[in-house]
């Protein structure tokens, strides 16, 4: 029950830890999609 | 040993009646993604052909009375096509407004990952139910004797509860990506599966770390246990010993059941873990071009087995082939591990305590792992013989 407890604990830990360093170097999935503003032109031009 | 106990109660009636259950339920669940295919592939035109316009094609006049200049059917021709221009936004991607392939992708991806997937997984659950009706529970034939050994060390069992921890996450919340659409939302609702949703990409994009951590520990610990022996082809021609009763054919500390597993969790996790990271950080990689280029110089066109274009691939393609990737090695996976959970708890009495207390009954090693019980009791008496003592002894 110790070892099953102490696996479940590394998963938050490191899930935790994954999201706080993700958060702190900016990521979003999203962002290169959402939060720019621009025009699109077709062609060569 | 309750769960033993609780397995002893099950007759054979019961059995029969949980596997009917079972069947009932596979065969639901089974209707439900079969719809599910056939919703998300709902975009079409109505059936009688009209599409609201009178005329499309009169002189390039836009339909509808829209305000805007006149209809450049070359012009759209081109963009539908997938020809890519230009844009001054950062994100150049969106300088292409219809990709082409992503009309193949889109069929790959509503239509038959999540038919063949549901076929994968409810086709194993039907099968162990099968067994389960037919043979049942794998008993120790000598019963137990009362005596264990210590076979997973308590940091051993953590590691494993880790890895099955995360990935049971990981394939849950990935499973609600596909089918939760068609299987989840008429039973709660947009609003509420909208939360679970959401939750449920943070869960998957943030503990897919600890699964990574998990296959980095179990490697190092159990790689060399797993490597093929001589034994394993023995152990595979006699089916195991599951279909025969008393039939145990020898193993090591992992039989070849176990090392298929294992090799198959560490590989197929490998390979979901990278396409899982380009998912993460789009457009980032081109682990498919590099991935194709190496099979292509080893003499492998994997692109031409596919049916796919030579490398290398665009962005975009990239992302659409390591989605489809991603989700179909996740499906294996998922599938491989049903079978995995069912002999490691229900299917075989004294194999939860390896991964439960670590410590597993004397008999049930001799008849599972006799070569490795041999080893253990050859160290034993090394031991013995240099301290004056009793060879086994039990550890409770």
């Amino acid at each position: 029950m110790k070892a099953f407890i102490g696996g479940i604990a590394a998963i938050i830990v490191i899930a935790v830890g994954a999201a706080i360093v993700l958060d702190s170097m900016g990521f979003s999935s999203q962002d290169q999609f959402t939060s720019e503003h621009g025009s699109v032109r077709l062609g060569d031009g | 040993m309750r769960s033993d106990r609780l397995a002893d109660r099950i007759s054979g009636a019961a059995r029969l009646m949980f596997a009917v259950c079972v069947l009932t339920f596979t065969i639901m669940a089974t209707m439900a993604a079969v719809s599910s295919a056939d919703a998300q592939s709902s975009v079409r035109p109505p059936a009688s052909g009209d599409t609201g316009f009178s005329d499309p094609s009169v002189a390039g006049q836009v339909p509808g009375n829209a305000l805007g200049a006149t209809s450049d059917s070359e012009l759209w021709r081109a963009v539908k096509s997938g020809t890519a221009g230009n844009v001054s936004i950062p994100d150049k991607n969106a300088g292409m407004l219809v990709q082409y392939e992503g009309q193949i992708w889109r069929e790959i991806h509503n239509g038959m990952v999540p038919l063949y997937g549901a076929w994968a997984i409810l086709g194993m659950i039907v099968l162990l139910a099968i067994f389960f009706a037919l043979i049942g529970r794998l008993r120790i034939d000598d019963g137990p004797a009362g005596i264990t050994i210590t076979r997973f060390s308590a940091l051993e069992r953590a590691g494993h509860w880790m890895t099955a921890g995360s990935f049971v996450l990981l394939a849950l919340t990935g499973l609600n990506i596909l089918y939760g659409r068609s299987v989840i939302i008429p039973v709660i609702g947009l609003d509420a599966y909208a939360a679970i949703a959401q939750w449920g990409k943070y869960i998957h994009n943030y503990v897919a770390f600890a699964f990574i951590a998990g296959l980095i520990f179990i490697f190092f610990h159990w790689a060399l246990h797993n490597i093929p022996s001589r034994s394993d082809i023995v152990w595979l021609l006699k089916g195991g010993g599951i279909f025969v009763k008393s039939v145990h054919p020898p193993a090591r500390k992992f039989n070849a059941g176990q090392k298929i597993v294992f090799w198959l969790t560490i590989f197929g996790g490998i390979s979901v873990a990278l396409s899982g990271w380009a998912l993460l950080f789009p457009f980032t990689t081109s682990l498919m071009t590099w991935f194709m280029e190496i099979m292509q110089t080893v003499g492998l066109d994997v692109p031409a087995w596919l049916g796919l274009p030579d490398p290398p691939y665009s962005g975009v393609v990239e992302q659409q082939m390591n989605q489809i990737w991603h989700a179909v090695m996740s499906l294996f996976l998922t599938t491989v591990i049903i079978a995995h959970i069912y002999i490691g708890s229900l299917g075989m009495e004294g194999a939860f305590d390896a991964m439960g207390s670590g410590e597993v009954d004397l008999n049930w090693a001799r008849e599972h792992h006799s070569l490795w019980v041999e080893e253990l009791e050859q160290e034993l008496d090394e031991d013995a013989a240099k301290h004056g003592g009793s060879s086994v002894q039990p550890a409770e």
